[in-house]
Formats: structure tokens, sequence, C-alpha cells
């Protein structure tokens, strides 16, 4: 008998259309908990390194945690793990909303997608009861589309779908798996490799239930942790009141708002893309995910002339009632970084994005990849077919359709802004890491997501180590932002820390009211094994370090963990950040030696050693 | 008398309830074995708990041919005796809310009984969409059901039902 665990991962291989149901690996299951770490250590067991992400040889894991699908709170969430086509690294995608809650109910940990299949199908999952079924009429549908016609086919109104969008099915490398119409795996191209695999959706029915090792010790830590989040100002007012949208002028004010592909750090129409604005005007509602106590989702909608400003082709019939979105990296990455700050055009634009299936930060960081190369004279109108200049939403909407479909300029979009830079040979236009765009973090004005960027496992990315958090928040305590002291420190910390928390099953956004000495009692209380703060601190450094081994036999090295030479050498023009670079070179080699690393960044026997990783 | 008052516009649609009253029937974690449930109008941006109203004229107590339903004298709550019930499901049909279910591991119906005057899913509602209060008549089922028909009709008209 497992507890928190379901104890049963399931297997299928669409190539032989097999689908086998196994014991989960329960010393895997201890030493890495789940969600990202187990997924993590089932790729490090199963698929080589050197592997095409596309290929049907890589493999698509979709990993729960012990706590998904309890009533811990954020205890929602599912992360897929495969090779990413974007990075050509190991990629951890998160996504909330239903979908991992009702995986468990169903009875599984994870499932292991292998192989590909002959023609488009999905995987329809009702409790026991597994079927690879035909996906011809759905192929090619929106998410939207797929969602509402598979539930009707199948009849069973309470299916949780995770699905792929067009965007998926022409293996765009930034498309995302989403669930609940809204909630998105989002970035590193995870949609890609499941459209590569002809996977257009997993249905999911759950009836059973998650059991507990100690139900009286687990619920007064949840109750104990509810309470936190009540008191905790970020948890209990600022994300449900704003959404992550609140931070648009925050970040705006510290200088660290990239803006037009990050060649200033001020946008001057932040407050009319503000977490304020979009309240005042634009909300509907809030929504939770599952379990979820904070409840940051925010419905939109585009009343009468906002919602027909912009014509689209793809008109889901739902367009005029209400959408989700977008967040805060969304409306900086459409917004900012291509200089529109026009509130409805980003709705819209992160709608499309939403029913099309791809990554609304990627996207519209490519985007502004492409206008800034169009200013510059190195791509020209008969190229774009439409004029890329920045603050375009009309660009931008335009190229939300054809990105996704692959349709003229759209072609060149949809391979990430550093194969489409490349291409056009302007690569030091590229803003990003191992070929994943930033995140809505300038890293000349916080010198610690320079650090964190550079050294993420999956490129560019503000979900490794949210260093933010400290440097501009000041949780759990202030950091000045521009000094790089400390930096090495606190991201090797958060970095190990989220790691852990990707792992249990919650959500990064509980970090802002508690800590792993909150989670702790809840996960031991749920598993039966008694973790100590210690153990998962370790965990999360054995998580990092297998991500790490992975894509050093992928061929990465030391010398990818850097940035763009505009952030490390052009200062920025003007802000309250103005005149800084970021200063990687004093961060990286104490953060190589932190983590036991050699001064070229290679991770060292003895510390593969400690970890139990030979 | 004290009774449960559930306000949709307040809803997120956490599930909280619904993972608090399955925990109190089973001992785990499993919404489907939860007897108050959110139905989410997902396009309409609407969530709304329903569970069992303790109707005074129940006719789920009328229609069970063995008595098995009974009415809790201290909180007004008409509750299933396990072993009375013949799990005929009888009930389930006669109930116009659809808040009588049939537990087909036990063979037998379950609904809410309030927790005995102290129902989990009040407490475990995280923005007090539920709550459990003193009322004299409940003042809040019109406003209840007109939001939960505007998105039922909103659904008819968006070709969703």
């Amino acid at each position: 008998m497992t507890y928190g665990w379901t104890g049963t991962v399931l297997r299928v291989n669409l190539t032989t259309r097999q689908v086998t149901k196994e014991a989960l690996r329960e010393e895997w299951a201890r030493d890495f908990i789940g969600g990202r770490g187990l997924g993590a250590r089932y790729l490090f067991a199963e698929v080589n390194p050197q592997v095409d992400p596309l290929s049907p040889d890589n493999k698509l894991i979709f990993a729960t945690g012990p706590l998904t699908g309890t009533n811990a709170s954020c205890g929602a969430r599912y992360m897929v793990v495969t090779k990413g086509p974007l990075t050509n690294t190991i990629t951890t995608s998160n996504s909330g909303g239903h979908w991992g809650p009702e995986l468990k109910a169903a009875g599984y940990d994870m499932i292991i997608v292998e192989g590909r299949a002959a023609a488009p199908s999905y995987l329809w999952i009702y409790d026991d009861q597994v079927e690879i079924r035909d996906a011809g009429d759905l192929w090619g549908k929106t998410v939207w589309e797929t969602e509402e016609h598979l539930r009707q086919e199948l009849g069973v109104p309470d299916a949780i779908i995770a699905s792929i969008g067009p965007a998926g099915e022409r293996l765009v490398r930034f498309a995302c798996i989403m669930n609940d119409l809204h909630r998105a795996a989002g970035r590193s191209g995870v949609g890609a490799v499941m459209g590569s695999k002809q996977l257009k959706a997993i249905a999911v029915r759950g009836t059973g239930g998650v059991r507990l090792a100690d139900p009286k010790a687990f619920l007064e830590a949840h109750w104990a942790m509810k309470v936190k989040l009540r008191e905790s100002p970020v948890t209990s007012q600022g994300l449900p009141i704003y959404g992550t949208e609140v931070l648009v002028n925050v970040i705006n004010e510290h200088g660290a708002l990239p803006t037009r592909n990050h060649q200033q750090s001020v946008f001057e129409q932040a407050e009319e893309i503000s977490g304020e604005r979009l309240t005042e005007t634009r909300l509907v509602a809030n929504k939770a995910c599952f379990a979820c106590t904070i409840a940051c989702g925010r419905v939109t909608t585009l009343p009468g002339a906002a919602a027909g400003k912009y014509m689209v082709t793809t008109h889901p019939h739902n367009w005029k009632i209400a959408g989700e979105g977008p967040e805060y990296e969304a409306a900086w990455a459409m917004g900012a970084e291509c200089g529109v700050g026009d509130l409805d055009a980003l709705i819209k634009a992160n709608w499309l994005c939403n029913a099309l299936g791809m990554d609304a930060i990627s996207f519209g960081a490519t985007v502004a990849a492409a206008m800034e190369l169009y200013e510059k004279g190195a791509l020209s109108l008969a190229q774009t077919g439409i004029p890329l200049t920045f603050g375009s939403a009309e660009a931008l909407i335009a190229m939300a359709e054809k990105t996704a479909y692959r349709e003229g300029f759209g072609h060149e979009l949809a391979e990430g802004s550093k194969r489409m830079t490349e291409k056009f040979g302007r690569l030091e236009l590229f803003m990003g890491v191992k070929g994943q765009e930033f995140a809505a973090y300038e890293a000349r004005a916080i010198q610690g997501m320079g650090l964190g960027y550079a050294t993420s496992n999956r490129g560019a990315c503000h979900l490794k180590a949210y260093t933010v958090a400290a440097e501009i928040l000041g949780l759990p305590r202030q950091m000045d932002p521009r000094a790089t002291e400390g930096k090495a420190e606190i991201t090797k910390l958060f970095q190990d820390a989220t790691a852990t928390v990707d792992a249990t099953g919650l959500c990064q956004f509980l970090t802002f009211g508690i800590g792993l000495e909150e989670i702790l009692p809840q996960l031991s209380a749920a598993t039966g094994v008694q973790y100590t703060l210690a153990d998962l601190l370790k965990i999360g450094e054995r998580i990092w370090n297998l991500e790490r081994l992975w894509n050093e036999r992928a061929g990465l090295t030391g010398k990818d963990d850097t940035l763009p030479k505009r952030i490390l050498e052009e200062p920025l023009p003007s802000g309250p950040a103005k005149g800084q670079v970021n200063r990687l070179g004093e961060m990286l080699p104490e953060y190589y030696r932190l983590r036991g690393w050699d001064a070229e960044g290679r991770i060292t026997r003895e510390k593969l050693q400690e970890l139990g990783l030979v | 008398m004290k009774q449960l008052r559930i306000i949709p516009d307040k809803c997120t649609g956490c599930m909280q309830c619904e993972l608090a009253c399955s925990f109190v029937q089973t001992g785990t974690f499993q919404p489907s074995r939860s007897v108050i449930r959110v139905y989410v109008f997902d396009e309409q941006a609407m969530y709304s708990p329903y569970t069992c109203f303790q109707c005074d004229e129940a006719w789920c107590m009328t229609a069970c041919p063995v008595n098995a339903i009974a009415l809790d004298p201290a909180t007004g709550a008409k509750v299933v005796i396990d072993d009375v019930c013949v799990g005929c499901a009888v009930c389930t049909i006669a109930c116009p809310y659809g808040t009588v279910f049939y537990n087909p591991d036990t063979h037998k119906a379950f609904k809410c009984d309030l927790c005995g005057g102290d129902p989990a899913c009040a407490k475990a509602c995280p923005t007090e969409a539920i709550e459990y209060v003193e009322v004299r008549q409940p003042d809040w089922l019109a406003s209840w059901a007109q939001r939960v028909n505007a998105g039922f009709q909103a659904m008819q008209e968006g070709g969703t039902v």
C-alpha cells in the first residue's frame, strides 16, 4: 500500500499501441519525490540525451507529485518532462488546473508516452481502462474546440483534457500542452514533442482517491499552511486581487521591465497593461486551480467593440464571452517587449496563444526579436508580409495566427528567436539562454536573475530560481538587486528549494507565503516517509544535478551558462538601472564552487557520489 | 436553526469543499465521493457549489420504501441510516436537485448530513462562498437559482449543451 503516491505508472507506447501499468520505483519516489524530480529520474534512465527531441525515441512524461490531488493548498500541479525542441536540453514544464489531480484520481502517478502513432490519436483514461483512440477528426482543431468535441464524443462531461492545438501539430518549437482551456505546460516546446508523436490529447476521468499515511497530522499541517497563506500579503491580497499582472508596475518602477527586445528596461505604457488596469476594466472573475486557496487566475472579457477590434480568422464560439489571462509574463512578452501598450490586443493575443496552443512568452519575445530585425533592416516587408514595427498590435495578432499555422513569415517565427535571428544573420539579437527566450525580468537591473537565467537547465526561465522574490519583493529577506554579493548563494538555494517544491505537486506561488518548513510536515504525513528539512534541500540539489548531468551528456558545457552580449556589455540606456550591465563573471565562479562543480562548470564525481547519482 | 448558505459569486472553483467533504465520507481525497459538488460553467467563468438543501418536505425521505432516511432533530439534516438502507436508489431519483448519491462499493445511498452540525465544506471554503449560518428562511436560494439558471442559459446560447 502506498500513500500520497498511487504507486502505479502508466506506460503508453504509441508505435506498438501497447498500454502497460507498472509499479512505481519506490526508491526513486523516495529520493526524487515526484513531478519534476521523478520525471527527470525516469527520463534519465530511459532516454538517450543525444536523441532528436522530435523523434519517436524521445519520451514524453507527465508526472504528478504525492501532494497532487490532496487538499494541500495549491496541490494541483503536474510536470511535463522531456527533451525540449527549443533548447535541446531536458525540459520541465509545469501546469495547474484540474488535469494532474484527475490523473491521480484515475490511479496513476505518471504517464510515460513512447514512440509515435501511425495516425493522429488521443488517449482516453477512465480509471483503470485506458485506450488509444483515433483523433482524425480532432486534428486541426484548436485547444478549445478539442476539449468541447472530445467531451461530447466521450459522453463524459467530467473528463479533464490536456491537448495540443494547431501549433503543437505543426511542431512550433514553443508549442505548449494546454489543459482546462487556459492552463499551460507552457515553455520549451513540450507541445511540439506531443505533436511529433501524433498525440492530440489525453482525456482523463478518475473516480478514485488519494490516500494519506497519517491523515490527522496531514490536516493539522494543512490548516497551519492555510493560515499562513491567509496572512501573507502576496498570497492573500496581491495575487488574488490583481493576479500575477500585479508585477507590471512594480518591476517597471525598478527599471527592470525589458522593453523592445531588451533595448530599454522601462516601458512608458506599463500602466496601461498593468494588473491594476486589467482588474479595473476587463476582469470577470478570479479562477482557482484545483485545491488552490489563492485563486490568482484571471478570467477576462472583451466587451463589444473591443472584441471586434482586431480581426482574426479563428473564431471559437466563445470569443465574446470570456477567456483567461494574460498573466504577467505573457503581458510583458507581447506587451512591453514588443512595445505594444494596448491591453485589449494583449488579451486577444493571449487567448489566441491559448486556443492555438503556444507559449505566449516565447511567442511574444520572438516577435519582438523579429521587430528589431525589421527595424534594423535585416528583414524586409517582402519577407514579413506585414510591417513588423515595435508597438504594432495588428502585427502581433496577425503573427499569432501565422506562427501557430506556420503560414508565411510565421514559419520563421515558429522556430523560436534563436534560430530565426541566426537565419537572418543577427544572432546577437536573440535575447535568451540555451535557445530559450528570457522571461520578464531584466538581468541588468536584477543581477541574481542573470545568474539564474544563465545556469537554468532548460534555458532562460524565471521559474527555476525566482530571486526576484528576494531582490525586489524582499522575500524572505531584502537583497540589493544591483549587487552581485550573495547572489550565487541565494540562486543555488532557490534552485534547490524550487526543484523540491516542483517535485511535490505543489504550486510555486505558495512559496510567497510559506517555505519548505511548512511543506515538510504535509509531505511526510501524506507519504509516510519521514523527511527532514535537510533531506528536502538535498533532494532539490539532487534533481538539479541530475538535470545538469543529463544536459552534459546531451553535449552542453559551462560555456552554455552565459547571457547575450547585450546583457553583459551594453549598459541600460535609461531608467532607475541606467548604466548597468549584468556582472555574470562576478557570480558564476562562486556559483560553481558552491555547487561543488569544477571551474568549467562540470559536475564532479564527488558531488555525484554525495547525491547518490552514481 | 443553522443552514448552509451558498454564494456562487464568491466561488473560485478550487474544490476545497469537495475535498473536505470526500475526506469526511471516505478518509481519502476523492471528489467523486463528495456530496457537495461544484458545478463549473467554464466559459461563463462561473462556479456554483450545490448540495442537499435539507428540504422541509424531503422527497427522498418520502420516497424511501424502508424509512432509511431520518431527520436529525439537532440539525434538521435528513440522514441516511446505513443499517436500514437497502440500496434501491429510489431516493436518488426522487431528489429534484440530484443531491442524493448511490455508492456502488457499499450499495448504499449517501447524502449530506451537515456533518452533525459542523459542516466540513463551510470550514474549508477559502472565500466564504459556503457558510453555515443561522437563518430563518433560506434567503439565498432565489439568487442562487437565478445565477445558475443564467449560466445554463448562456451555455445553451453558446451551443455547449
